[in-house]
């Protein structure tokens, strides 16, 4: 058995070590807020947060997360990502809404480390997350809105 | 077979007429359905366990005051949830914060696509298929409320108001709920009145999404892919890397030892592992060692499949449309071919689909685009009634035409390997089909390879004295069990819709043909189907023919738009787009489909590695009057991006029969850097409601050709544009 810390409780999974997280979260544990998409890191559907930062979870391996705070969408509940949500919301980003889990904790993720971020910051910290609904205008705009949300 | 089972459960399909979209579209017999559905008696839920309180089969009002809007469509992302849920809520008065969907079951009697025959999604036709029938279903709802309110009150039904949600009448008021059960036991009114558009509270004003909040929490129980059916299994499949291959020998007892394995499948064109978890069935799959028999498969590649349309180009094919000659002599020609890749739709939630098949009846759980197919197909493998196959709809996350499936192959392989476990276990169980984003991408199902020729002559006077136009490519319907249904005198309508008679222009001289080569590449519908072609040549053309007579793009333009649709939204958009920023270069476009018209400005930089960026898009659109003006700007910005996705970077070939991409690292959507900032203006317009989410599609790849030409001198006449270096 692994004891992984999931969304600030402890949860011990069967799965062997070399399982990929998102497959622990959303078989074995049934949080099925993190996505999969394409499983080699190349759409973001699957981001979490590790320890804080954001990672795709089909690339970690639950052997190696002992001890690591992971948060998942159904957990995110800091001021960032509490945000980011209410943005996504007044702006109606979402449209099919598949790959929305992992841009919100990409969103949150990169307010939490810069507050007020420029366009360029967007790009750059939104570039691994995929939208085939090309949500993306709506994202920009949503983020700098979560950002005057924080500032309150 | 397909036919036959079509046939057999939709008896109007034979008789109907076909236009485009081939079979789905059957008006016919389906209208007299409708109309019973909307007048069915009270108290006949639509799902089953009926709810209490009033339910009809569009809208249930249940006594904790909820109102659900019951959709036939399926939302995947195209906001027709919300849609339905505005006009119900409009003609019932009710608050929006009461409202919620439910997808409604497979039953084609009540729940038909009125321009389809079927009970189905696509065409963009939701909105504009369900205007009349979702505000009847709310006005009746609100008949019956009004009168259990004046039979309770003892007042005259006149003297009783509904507003927000509240029904009132002089010093009486009684929420909806309240007066739930009561209305349930009125008589069903014979008709209606709606309102007027100045009655309007929500129509063309705003209603909130009823999706979003759960999209922005995990959207916990809305895709099929997080169904979780209690024991359920899971399962992936290994298929024939070329399309029509069959399964010649299989070693699967590797796969077998490993861990979490429960059964591999055989089947004769593939093999499916059965395990514990999706990644204990991916593993194993890995570890399958197969041999495959391609003697019927398609065994071409891209590289032969062009050499042999380019041969057709040369060859005439079947006309389609012939303008009277002008009679104007040339003084000028340019003729130009033009090459469209096949796509792959690619959307965010991969296929999936949940089965649980005991023998006798059989729940199938996914984004079902076309339920009444999903229906008979799934219950015509597992050998039992369409009545007792049922089929639960899940939100999709994402289609763009890849769920609206005419053969349901992925709901008939879930069933085949449902039956297949059955017959080996004795015992029913819940089996979760997944497919990959490798079994995607290279699965088939593209939007089919295109080439076009045109030669096209101004006269002296720099007005168009002929259009030549060929098109060679799949038909989408060609070589299936719809052929006879779909295909016209030798012409599929889903390659050339867009030209001749369904062009927004009157081109003087335009003679068109068509070639439909046999290939064994399935096809489908791509978000603006033909479209995604058709608007491409005709646009860049017609800016190419422009600069050549020395006319400015929108003033030639205009002089062969007849509509005055199309030339309203040329002209605000061109105006809306304003002064061109210094350093960028403008290219624009215009276009109609599925009833509606966009016109797009994109203003674009080229950068100094040689590489396009759209800054930003300027969009005017007519689809009627606007239900919700958000989803609507929504939609165009989402359609332009999917379109400028593909015509920037994606491609899918074949080598020997084999696809050469394989996953996002080499099919290579757009992302966040490269989506310009778009705006949209509306036109105003009491015309019934046209389609929304396939329009903002095929203006924008001929606008920013335009747009790269007139910076570049470069006509990008061979898609994407990273075969060029410009992407």
């Amino acid at each position: 058995m692994i004891t992984l810390t999931i969304n600030g409780a402890r949860r011990e999974v069967s799965a062997a070590p070399d399982t990929p997280l998102l497959w622990v979260l959303r078989d074995e544990l049934g949080l099925t807020g993190t996505k999969f998409g394409c499983g080699v890191a190349a759409c973001g559907a699957c981001t979490v947060h590790l320890d804080g930062a954001p990672a795709r979870s089909c690339q970690a391996l639950v052997g190696d997360l002992e001890g690591v705070a992971i948060t998942t969408i159904e957990g995110a509940d800091d001021a960032a990502a509490r945000a980011v949500r209410a943005a996504w919301v007044e702006l109606e980003v979402p449209q099919c809404g598949y790959c929305q889990s992992g841009q919100i904790l990409s969103a949150a993720a990169l307010l939490a480390d810069t507050p007020k971020p420029t366009d360029a910051d967007i790009d750059a910290a939104m570039d691994g997350n995929l939208c085939r609904c090309a949500t993306y205008a709506r994202i920009r705009k949503a983020i700098h809105r979560a950002a005057e949300i924080m500032e309150g | 077979m397909l036919d036959r089972i079509i046939a057999g459960a939709v008896p109007a399909v034979r008789a109907a007429p076909l236009s485009r979209r081939g079979f789905l579209k059957l008006s016919a017999g389906a209208a007299g359905g409708l109309m019973l559905g909307a007048a069915l008696p009270v108290g006949r839920a639509a799902a089953e366990g009926a709810a209490e309180g009033l339910a009809t089969p569009f809208v249930h009002i249940r006594p904790d005051n909820s109102v659900v809007v019951i959709v036939k469509h399926l939302d995947k992302g195209q906001g027709t949830a919300t849609g339905l849920a505005t006009l119900v809520a409009e003609e019932l008065d009710a608050d929006a914060a009461q409202v919620t969907t439910e997808f409604a079951p497979a039953n084609t009697a009540l729940y038909a696509n009125t321009l389809m025959g079927v009970q189905g999604t696509g065409g963009s036709t939701a909105m504009a298929n369900s205007w009349q029938q979702y505000r009847e279903a709310g006005a009746t709802a609100r008949a019956m409320l009004v009168a259990a309110a004046a039979e309770a009150w003892g007042v005259d039904p006149a003297a009783v108001t509904v507003a927000g949600g509240r029904v009132s009448a002089g010093n009486n008021s009684a929420t909806f709920g309240d007066l739930a059960e009561a209305a349930a036991r009125q008589t069903v009114p014979g008709e209606v009145t709606l309102k007027s558009p100045d009655q309007w509270v929500y129509i063309g004003k705003s209603f909130p999404r009823v999706d979003v909040a759960r999209k922005t929490e995990g959207s916990t129980g809305m895709f099929g892919m997080d169904a979780r059916i209690e024991g359920m299994v899971h399962a992936v499949s290994l298929r024939s890397p070329r399309f029509g291959g069959t399964l010649s020998s299989l070693d699967d007892s590797a796969a077998r030892a490993l861990p979490g394995v429960i059964d591999v499948i055989r089947l004769p064109d593939r093999a499916t592992v059965i395990a514990e978890s999706t990644w204990a069935a991916i593993r194993a799959r890995d570890a399958l060692v197969a041999e495959w028999d391609f003697s019927a498969a398609e065994n071409r590649g891209t590289d032969e499949l062009r050499a042999e349309y380019a041969a057709l180009l040369d060859r005439e094919g079947t006309p389609f449309h012939a303008a009277e000659p002008t009679g104007r002599e040339a003084a000028q020609v340019i003729e130009a071919d033009y090459f469209f890749p096949y796509l792959a739709h690619a959307p965010m939630e991969p296929i999936d689909v949940t089965v649980r098949f005991d023998g006798q009846t059989a729940n199938f759980w996914t984004g079902s685009q076309i339920q009444t197919l999903d229906q008979m197909i799934g219950a015509q493998v597992l050998g039992i009634a369409p009545e007792v196959v049922t089929i639960n709809t899940l939100w999709g996350g994402g289609s763009f035409g890849r769920r609206a499936i005419y053969d349901s192959h992925y709901v008939a392989e879930a069933a085949m390997v449902a039956k297949a476990w059955l017959a080996a276990h004795g015992q029913a169980r819940p089996i979760k089909l997944v497919w990959t984003r490798e079994d995607d991408i290279r699965g088939g199902y593209y939007r089919p390879m295109h080439m076009h020729r045109v030669r096209a002559g101004l006269d002296a006077e720099g007005n168009i004295a002929f259009w030549q136009h060929r098109v060679v490519g799949q038909g989408i319907m060609l070589g299936t069990a719809f052929e006879a249904f779909a295909v016209k005198d030798g012409v599929d309508s889903s390659s050339v819709e867009g030209l001749g008679e369904s062009s927004p222009y009157a081109i003087p001289g335009w003679t068109a043909d068509v070639h439909h080569p046999r290939v064994g590449v399935p096809v489908l519908w791509w978000r603006s189907v033909g479209h995604t072609h058709t608007a491409y040549v005709v646009e860049t053309m017609m800016d190419e023919l422009a600069q050549a007579a020395g006319a400015d793009p929108v003033e030639f333009r205009l002089r062969h738009l007849t509509d005055p649709r199309a030339r309203a939204v040329l002209e605000l958009a061109a105006d809306k787009a304003g002064a061109l920023p210094e350093g960028l270069t403008r290219g624009i476009a215009v276009h109609k489909s599925f009833g509606s018209y966009v016109a797009e400005v994109a203003d674009v930089r080229m950068r100094e590695d040689g590489k396009v960026k759209v800054e930003r898009v300027t969009c005017a659109v007519d689809c009627g009057v606007p239900i919700n003006p958000s989803n609507i700007r929504a939609q165009i910005e989402g359609g332009l991006g999917y379109g400028l996705s593909a015509i920037l970077r994606e491609e899918i070939t074949l080598t020997e029969g084999e696809v050469d991409q394989s996953n996002f690292y080499d099919y290579t959507p757009m992302r966040i850097t490269d989506m310009p900032e778009v705006e949209v203006h509306i036109l105003p317009s009491t015309e019934a409601p046209t389609g929304i989410g396939e329009p903002g599609t095929p203006p924008i790849g001929p606008a920013v050709a335009n747009a790269v030409r007139r910076a570049t001198g470069q006509a990008v006449r061979e898609l994407p544009f990273s075969r060029h270096g410009l992407a």
